[in-house]
């Protein structure tokens, strides 16, 4: 007997009560979180502010009418006001500002992206097995989280930077390196709510080893919430690198970061404000984004936590 | 904090309960601090910079570079080069700074001071500022109020301070005239008053110099207005946060059908209860405006900590980075355990349970 044809149409088969494949359930989760998420208008503006950072760094060639690096006519395109011909005025190397905002997105995106690849690995593995393990192992790795911790952000990353050298690499690992002790905080708590449920001592009896239990186990469970936190943390990130820049620490001139633009255009401020002020609506837009999708994420994936 | 475990057990009164706290916390303090020394020891050892070169100079010859080599301890082991740092740190040595000539510990007592008034009148305008608000959008939770208030707090979040500071300047200073610009003081005014505390607004007020203390606060009003306003954004959040919770409690009902007044409700039973974590925040926001200046002071030419450790680093002045940052840290430490003592005595629930 052949089974007929379901006319059921994708929001049914993606809300079913009885999923039959375990990719269907998982797709019904998701679209569940989205239908949720989708109601939070401030959450969806964020997204909307991330989704076109993410469009522009992309297409940052194809939209930036002019060369980020190479500038014009020294004798007549240097610091020109705002105009249709350049959107954003020129700098003093007659550089158009809206071309290297544009490409800005690339480098702040970058930065972004490679810290949270970096940290929440390293925050995740130390608050799980901190969490798992409990003990000694427990005490030495959350003393050390905690002397990550009892530095403020910023002076520690000045203190790698310098020590590492200026640039946008060495930016994004003390980044990097200041970032995770929260997430390892998390994962931890995360942890120990887990460490003695039920079904990872059915695990646990089956013989499974440690790593197995944590990396398959433990880590799919905390990583909702750290994920959230990161989410959380991105615009801190972007105002950290960009506030290195700005002290010149981060990207090197002549490379189009909003940090280093602004400090580039705080010479001339008072006669000629647009140089320090396009890239610093740049950076609070896009971190304004970040901020706005967590907060939604947080609302949806975490009601305890929320308001 | 909950891994060094109890040193008194059994039944206790409250004073050797906070005697029993006292030393649990002494121990953080001494982990803490070892472990900044560590860090700041190992950021020491990987700088590019030669500390033998900028010592002598890149003229030296080869055997005063060996000398100083070795005077500087380079020739031993680590962990004894280690122990040498940690016994120098201990005496408030942290060596010379390479930009004035003059000890790192002196340089910092002197910038210090400027970074303490700025981060003391943000923090008084953060404080009075953010628990009225914070009270009001609790009050009128999901009201205009309310998002109002939020609104203006996710501003201050995301907007890079350095870059309102220069709008600041640009609009104020530059354009309006109605602050001074960079800097804590005119010239014309820095001989006025001696300063004593090293407080400019104490010092000339202490001394009756009012034309200076006018010409201060009007170089402080824009840094600590700026400041207030993110320690507020932060204040006025968790302030909404805690009297939400307050005003869901069965006390606060109670009192209502005892007809007791609404707004003394609200601003004497339920906001005494939310003062207790506020304790918490005002006191870690009071530590982040203490460290977090460093971008506001270089925007304003503030001379304070975070302005000498940035010009230390342009100059890759390494001992001075790092005795600032490492005295930085432990002002930083001493703050969040102050704050865990102060929330231990405040809350009698807390109190009674350790």
């Amino acid at each position: 007997m052949s089974t007929p044809v379901s006319r059921q149409s994708l929001g049914d088969w993606l809300t079913s009560e009885q999923p039959v494949s375990r990719s269907q359930a998982r797709l019904g989760q998701i679209w569940r979180t989205w239908k949720l998420f989708s109601g939070n208008r401030l959450g969806m503006v964020g997204l909307g502010i991330v989704v076109l950072l993410v469009l522009v760094a992309i297409f940052a060639n194809v939209m930036a009418p002019y060369d980020p690096l190479l500038g014009g006519d020294l004798r007549t395109e240097r610091l020109l006001p705002p105009s249709w011909e350049h959107l954003m005025g020129t700098d003093d190397l007659a550089r158009d500002i809206f071309s290297r905002v544009v490409h800005g997105a690339r480098l702040t995106l970058l930065v972004v992206a490679l810290v949270a690849i970096i940290a929440t690995p390293i925050g995740l593995l130390v608050g799980t097995v901190s969490g798992y393990f409990g003990g000694w192992v427990d005490t030495v790795l959350m003393r050390i989280t905690d002397i990550f911790l009892a530095f403020p952000r910023l002076i520690l990353a000045l203190a790698f930077v310098a020590a590492l050298g200026p640039g946008i690499e060495n930016a994004i690992i003390a980044i990097a390196i200041t970032s995770w002790p929260p997430y390892a905080r998390l994962a931890r708590a995360e942890t120990l709510t887990i460490r003695n449920a039920e079904h990872i001592d059915a695990i646990r009896l089956q013989g499974a080893s440690s790593p197995r239990i944590i990396w398959g186990h433990v880590v799919p469970l905390c990583l909702s919430s750290v994920i959230i936190r990161v989410t959380l943390d991105m615009a801190g990130i972007i105002l950290t690198a960009a506030g290195l820049g700005f002290l010149g620490l981060g990207a090197q001139p002549p490379q189009p970061e909003w940090g280093a633009m602004i400090a580039g255009g705080r010479r001339f401020i008072i006669d000629y404000w647009w140089v320090a002020t396009m890239p610093g609506i740049a950076i609070f837009a896009v971190s304004l984004g970040f901020n706005l999708l967590g907060d939604g994420l947080r609302d949806v994936l975490d009601p305890k936590a929320g308001k | 904090m909950s891994a060094i475990p109890a040193l008194t057990e059994g039944r206790q009164r409250a004073l050797p309960a906070l005697f029993g706290k006292a030393s649990r916390l002494l121990a953080t303090i001494a982990v803490t601090i070892f472990g900044l020394l560590v860090v700041t020891f190992l950021i020491g050892r990987v700088v590019p910079v030669d500390p033998v070169l900028a010592v002598v100079g890149d003229r030296a010859s080869q055997s005063t570079y060996d000398k100083a080599f070795v005077e500087l301890g380079l020739d031993r082991p680590l962990y004894v080069q280690f122990g040498l740092y940690v016994e120098k740190a201990v005496t408030g040595d942290f060596g010379e700074s390479l930009l004035t000539k003059k000890p790192i510990i002196d340089d910092i007592a002197r910038a210090f001071p400027a970074t303490l008034e700025l981060a003391t009148v943000a923090i008084l305008i953060g404080t009075l500022l953010g628990i009225p608000v914070g009270v009001w959008a609790a009050v009128r939770q999901g009201k205009l109020v309310d998002q109002v208030v939020r609104i203006i707090g996710l501003l201050g979040y995301s907007a890079p301070i350095f870059w309102l500071g220069l709008l600041g300047l640009l609009v104020f200073y530059a354009k309006w005239g109605i602050v001074a610009g960079p800097g804590r003081i005119d010239i014309s005014y820095e001989y006025a008053f001696t300063p004593t505390t090293g407080l400019f607004l104490l010092d000339t007020a202490m001394q009756g110099q009012w034309a200076a203390f006018r010409n201060v606060v009007s170089h402080i009003a824009l840094p600590a207005a700026l400041l207030g306003y993110f320690s507020m954004a932060y204040i006025a959040r968790m302030t909404r946060s805690f009297m939400l919770n307050e005003l869901a409690q069965e006390y606060v009902v109670t009192a209502r059908v005892k007809g007791v007044a609404e707004w003394r409700i609200i601003w004497v039973h339920a906001l005494r209860n939310a003062a207790v974590p506020l304790v918490t925040v005002i006191t870690l926001s009071y530590a982040s405006l203490l460290e977090g200046s460093v971008l506001t002071e270089t925007v304003f030419a503030w001379p304070g900590l975070g302005q000498y450790l940035t010009n230390s680093l342009q100059n890759a002045d390494m001992n001075a980075v790092l005795g600032g940052t490492l005295l930085i840290g432990i002002i930083f430490v001493g703050l969040n355990l102050l704050s865990d003592f102060l929330y231990t005595v405040l809350d009698p629930r807390v109190r009674r349970r350790s």
